[in-house]
């Protein structure tokens, strides 16, 4: 039995209904969870950008790049990095380039503690997420406008 | 002092690359900036830096000889042989006979050098307030270093959509 609609199977759809939102919240919470537990951006940041990768693998590419396309995916890519620069930037206003600028670091353990750390992990989760989701959405339109001819 | 003439060296060698016509010539005189960029680095105390520049360097020089030269490089593998071997073997001499006397200084196995490694580790936590020592590390003491690797990344997606955006615009309109 062919399914004229694009991506997997049925089942492949249902699981990936169920686990997609897991993954993406797994990956959230890596990122925000960086400075209390093992994790931080870079990982979270590829957890996220997997979460998108698997949406596009189980449904096709249409169902994931409405929702995040490939240009707004750089265009937040170019955002973490403006705001990890500007994040080191405003250092200066303490002293020195990357200069934990909050006074109050806040208790250990706590989720609102550390200064600068959990902003610097959610620039870099924002970069590394929607780069990795650029470079797989730019890879698979080539290859689909290539087996167009 | 020696910084100052590594740089002048490397505006030198800049404009050099920039000015000559050969390609090859050119090319080597980026090798030429990045050699004394290394150098720089370790003028200025930055030993890891340093062997990370020199290590890219070379690889970057010799990716780019291979692909400026359209003829393979003359290797002799006929005549001189007796040259060639004992050549080689001083080479090698010459080679153990400094590592020696270099891997002599190095610190026992399971017995590291912790001299700045220890500050971060005593007093990490109170002075950033992150549990999570490495991410402590990387984000606030050696910023600089995952700057660098976020703009390693930045530049791969670039390179990757600049690349694979133009064949793709080009064919879309072809059809």
């Amino acid at each position: 039995m062919k399914s004229l609609e694009p991506g997997m199977t049925l089942i492949v759809k249902t699981i990936t209904r169920l686990t997609v939102g897991l993954i993406l919240l797994y990956g959230v919470y890596i990122v925000l969870h960086g400075h209390l537990t093992p994790g931080g951006g870079f990982a979270g940041g590829v957890i996220i950008a997997l979460s998108f990768i698997h949406l596009m693998l189980a449904f096709g590419r249409e169902v994931a790049l409405k929702k995040i396309s490939e240009a707004r995916a750089s265009v937040i890519e170019n955002l973490g990095a403006v705001m990890f620069l500007s994040i080191a930037v405003l250092g200066f206003s303490g002293g020195y380039f990357f200069f934990n600028f909050f006074v109050n670091k806040g208790r250990p353990f706590h989720l609102f503690s550390a200064g600068i750390i959990p902003l610097c992990n959610i620039a870099i989760s924002l970069k590394v997420g929607a780069g990795l989701f650029a470079i797989f959405a730019a890879l698979i339109l080539f290859r689909s406008s290539e087996k167009e001819e | 002092m020696e910084l100052n003439i590594l740089l002048l060296f490397m505006i030198f060698s800049a404009i050099v690359a920039v000015q000559v016509e050969d390609l090859l010539s050119s090319v080597i005189a980026v090798g030429a900036v990045g050699l004394g960029l290394s150098l720089a680095f370790l003028v200025l105390k930055a030993p890891d830096l340093a062997i990370t520049q020199l290590v890219v360097e070379i690889l970057c020089l010799i990716i780019l000889i291979r692909a400026t030269i359209k003829k393979d490089l003359p290797f002799s593998t006929s005549g001189r042989w007796v040259f060639n071997t004992v050549s080689t073997l001083v080479s090698i001499v010459v080679f153990l006979f400094f590592a020696y006397f270099a891997l002599r200084q190095l610190p026992r196995f399971g017995a590291p050098i912790m001299r700045v490694a220890e500050e971060y580790i005593a007093s990490g936590q109170e002075k950033t307030g992150a549990t999570n020592l490495v991410a402590a590390i990387i984000l606030d003491f050696r910023g600089y270093d995952t700057l660098g690797e976020a703009t390693v990344l930045f530049t791969a997606v670039i390179g990757v959509l600049a690349i694979i955006r133009k064949t793709g615009r080009i064919k879309n309109e072809e059809s």
